[in-house]
């Protein structure tokens, strides 16, 4: 538990992926069986304790420290599982100071810094304070012992042992257990990059090891067999099982002058959420229907209205859609659905799932991904006819010959075949015909080419400083445009866009035009005539009553540095709250 | 004999009338008692300064040859006769000539703590608690959830990260007064020996330490490092360093800060660092605890930090307690040291 402990905590600061993943292979290589399949599967989100509450740990804290100094200390800390770990008080007898002499990790003290003689005589001697732990550590439990006594136990014994095991752990130990088992470890770990590290113990490809993951159960002994060279390749027996998906390049410019448009198909690239629809029969001839997100998550739960619908054994890529009346609804609609928690009858009604396809990747028992991408696109066709369903659909095929006349549909979707869905219409995709359906992103088969953003002249009002490599740069920008009353208010904060010399140049002028500064946050000058102008791109803008404006932007970032405008001329409100109601009306 | 009658809280620090002296007073005064060289404890511009060879030194080092009028040092356990009252100065084990000094007067005895802790500090000598009638506490870490106990838990921690990450910079952050001479002392102790790089802001106590007999291995200055060379050591700096222009020159830096301020998440992460190492050089609250019922004081006057907790804790053993509200204690930390921008 110790080491899982240390390693979630290193995560938890660490906010650069390589080193994320130094960091979960090294524990993995460092801790045996069964506990690094444990936290393989706490890391990946395959574990869950149904009964231990915040509730539970408050009442246990509560028997054990004065009321008063919990809610100093829980004010101060401000999260529940921290405040309990940091005070949980040690099982240990109480501590007695130091005595002068048994500090005896003195280098080179002596003479110079030895105290005088008549100094009073010392108290009863005590170990150092750094060495009271040793009696607890050894009775800590392992990760082992903690998931497998949680998977049996009962709800009512579960606070005695919680108890007995937070007075064998330290500090960081006692943290890591109540965020295991509350289920709110946030330490900023996708599935994906956990499983990355673990392929990386055999250097094995990371799309191989996603690809058996369905078929897989913790603690993994299997696999970690496979991947040190000790045992057979696990094989995935999950009948409807994910398969890592294609992803596509942005388009260029440029690119455009080496690339053939006869070699390639297009379509339109839907503004909802990439999903995989996967059906096949179980053992005993049952269909499972499955849909997961573009990460591999299993999302089957929050979609069952779609899930009836995947009647036939087939693994679709495709698009998930709210549709109303035959009408394509924006992403701000489709994001009212996936906000909520509870899946209810009403919910669904007012929302219908939808899954608008691209691609087909199997259908039955043939894996279709070797295959050409003309070759898979017929059968997928043929195949969207044969189930027959309103729920699912073909994503239209968008005509073309050159590139001059692809450019002009994505300029104008709804006069190109897109008709009243044009508004949800966010760029085309570009594929080669031949291409075969490879995992992860391939530069050459598949280029997407969004549509313009839309794009705003802002005032920089608040920089703050980054994280991992940024620590030294102002690089977090909240910028604001003006609004009736001629103030400034932010509308939202951008962290990427700008290339390396222009984040130097803003960084120097955030330094040089500081007004105020608040913890790692500083104000800088924004008056009418004297500040920073950035030209922000955005996808999108929807409502939002946590921003002062009213207004959150989409995928925000910044475009250009328009050193040559007074802020005077920037954007406002007013320009925002126009774009907005466009958006609005989609709705029929 | 009442407490009152021998030293009395005002905003400027404690004084007691008898003697003729402050203590650690945050303004000019005609004679201070000092117990530690922390900015916020030892300020330039007194009349007369009694404090302990050390703390006249660091000082000295910090404000130059004329930060007072006169000086004069006193040994630990030595006691002095200052008007009416009786003082003699204990080791604090802060930092280098840290003391707590003791004023007793008629049988009754009041302890001024300054700034301790009660754990192992390899560059100071330890901690030792004083029977006295009235403790004088600080609070900086006066909440129960502050326990910063494992000092050579959290050294193996930055050694074993950079172990693992051997092409990347390990900055530290440290205060430039006790605790950058404490991690570098702790990473000799546990076996590190190559070489610790350090920010020129540090060079000159760091130096003091070594003359005063703390081996601290093989020290050089980040000035005139290449960056190749900063790969895979470890370089202390002052905090404020590590968001400045200056730690640009590091290759793919991991920060790393010690104090006992890491012990509360969102703290670390408002600073950005990414190693937070629990190290302080001030009693945690097990120490403060433990402290207190052990100098048999039948009243505590806390200075500064969370005295909330810790008064409600005293009040709670039936220990008489209260605060004094002086301003402008525990300010060293927030304002460490911070070379310019421009010093590259």
């Amino acid at each position: 538990m110790n080491r899982f402990a240390e390693l979630l905590d290193r995560l938890s600061y660490e906010p650069g992926r390589n080193a994320k993943l130094r960091l979960i292979a090294d524990y993995l290589r460092r801790t045996p069986d069964p506990d690094r399949g444990w936290a393989l599967a706490a890391l990946t989100g395959a574990l869950s304790f149904k009964h231990a509450k915040g509730g539970m740990i408050r009442a246990l804290i509560a028997e054990r420290t004065d009321p008063a100094l919990f809610a100093l200390s829980y004010d101060y800390v401000g999260d529940l599982s921290e405040t309990v770990a940091l005070m949980w008080p040690s099982p240990e007898a109480e501590r007695v100071p130091i005595s002068p002499r048994s500090g005896g990790e003195g280098l080179g003290v002596a003479g110079a810094l030895q105290p005088h003689e008549d100094r009073p005589p010392p108290p009863a001697p005590s170990p150092p304070s750094a060495a009271r732990r040793e009696g607890g550590e050894k009775q800590a439990p392992t990760l082992s012992e903690v998931v497998e006594t949680l998977s049996t136990l009962g709800k009512s014994q579960l606070p005695a042992q919680i108890a007995r095991w937070l007075d064998t752990l330290d500090e960081t130990g006692r943290w890591a257990l109540l965020k295991l088992v509350t289920g709110s470890m946030r330490i900023g770990v996708s599935a994906r990059l956990a499983k990355t590290a673990a392929a990386s113990l055999g250097d094995k490809e990371p799309d191989e090891l996603e690809i058996m993951w369905p078929g897989l159960t913790p603690p993994y002994l299997d696999l970690f067999a496979w991947l040190e060279g000790r045992g057979d390749k696990p094989s995935n027996t999950d009948p409807a099982p994910f398969h890592p998906p294609m992803l596509a390049h942005a388009i260029e410019e440029r690119d455009f002058e080496t690339l053939d448009a006869s070699d390639f198909m297009a379509e339109w690239k839907w503004d909802g959420i990439r999903v995989q629809a996967v059906a096949g029969h179980d053992e005993d001839g049952h269909i499972v229907p499955r849909l997961y997100s573009r990460t591999g998550e299993d999302i089957s739960k929050s979609f069952p209205d779609l899930l009836e619908s995947l009647r036939l054994p087939a693994a679709i890529d495709g698009e998930l859609l709210i549709m109303r009346d035959e009408r394509v609804q924006s992403f701000n609609v489709l994001q009212q659905r996936l906000n909520r928690k509870a899946v209810t009858p009403k919910l669904m009604l007012e929302f219908p799932a939808h899954l608008r396809a691209y691609d087909l990747l199997a259908e039955g028992d043939h894996d279709l991904r070797g295959h050409p991408f003309s070759e898979r696109r017929a059968r997928l066709t043929k195949f969207i006819e044969k189930l027959n369903d309103p729920r699912i659909d073909l994503s239209p095929l968008v005509p073309f010959e050159t590139w001059p006349e692809l450019a002009a549909a994505r300029g104008d979707p709804a006069s190109a075949g897109a008709g009243h869905d044009a508004e949800a219409v966010e760029g085309v995709m570009i594929k080669r015909r031949d291409a075969s359906y490879v995992p992860g992103r391939p530069k050459g088969p598949w280029w997407k080419w969004k549509r313009d953003p839309m794009i705003v002249d802002a005032v920089l009002m608040y920089a703050q400083r980054g994280h991992g490599k940024r620590s030294s740069y102002y690089s977090d920008y909240t910028f604001g445009v003006w609004n009736a009353a001629d103030q400034l208010v932010p509308v939202g904060k951008a962290y990427f866009g700008f290339t390396d010399e222009e984040l130097l140049e803003i960084d120097r002028f955030v330094r040089r035009n500081t007004v105020d500064r608040f913890g790692p946050v500083r104000e800088v000058t924004h008056d009418a005539d004297k500040g920073l102008v950035l030209e922000v791109a955005f996808e999108g803008l929807q409502r939002s009553t946590r921003h002062k404006s009213g207004i959150a932007m989409r995928f925000p970032r910044i475009n250009r540095l328009r050193w040559d405008k007074p802020p005077r001329e920037a954007d406002r409100l007013e320009t925002l709250e126009k774009m907005l109601s466009k958006f609005e009306n989609v709705r029929p | 004999m009442r407490a009152e009658d021998i030293l009395v809280p005002t905003p400027s620090g404690v004084c007691c009338k008898r003697g003729g002296f402050y203590i650690d007073p945050t303004r000019p005064v005609e004679k201070a008692l000092i117990t530690h060289g922390h900015s916020d404890h030892a300020r330039a511009g007194h009349g007369a300064v009694l404090a302990t060879q050390e703390t006249l030194d660091i000082m000295r080092l910090r404000y130059g040859e004329n930060f007072a009028g006169a000086t004069q040092a006193i040994h630990y356990g030595e006691e002095l006769r200052l008007g009416g009252v009786t003082v003699s100065f204990h080791p604090a084990g802060h930092v280098l000539g840290s003391a707590q000094i003791k004023v007793a007067c008629e049988g009754f005895a009041i302890v001024a703590s300054g700034d301790y802790k009660d754990v192992p500090d390899p560059t100071c000598p330890p901690f030792e608690p004083i029977q006295c009638d009235v403790f004088i506490t600080e609070a900086t870490f006066g909440l129960p959830v502050f326990r910063h106990h494992d000092t050579k838990g959290e050294i193996d921690k930055l050694l074993r990260s950079a172990a693992l990450f051997p092409e990347r910079a390990h900055l530290v952050g440290a205060y430039s007064l006790g605790k950058a001479q404490r991690v570098i002392a702790m990473l000799r102790q546990a076996g590190h020996d190559q070489t610790i790089y350090l920010h020129g802001a540090m060079e000159k106590i760091t130096r003091y330490y070594e003359s005063r007999g703390i081996d601290l291995g093989h020290l050089e200055l980040v000035r005139g490092a290449k960056k190749a060379e900063l790969a895979g050591h470890i370089t202390i700096c002052p905090p404020t360093a590590m968001g400045d222009l200056w730690s640009r020159r590091f290759p793919d830096p991991v920060f790393a800060f010690a104090s006992g301020w890491m012990r509360v998440r969102a703290r670390a992460r408002q600073r950005g660092v990414t190693l937070p190492l629990v190290i302080s050089d001030h009693a945690d609250w097990d120490g403060l605890t433990s402290t207190i019922a052990a100098t048999g004081a039948s009243e505590v006057w806390v200075t500064h930090g969370q005295e909330d907790a810790l008064v409600h804790w005293c009040v709670s053993k039936g220990l008489k307690a209260r605060p004094l509200d002086i301003v402008g204690y525990g300010d060293e930390e927030e304002t460490d040291v911070t070379p310019t921008e421009a010093d590259a």
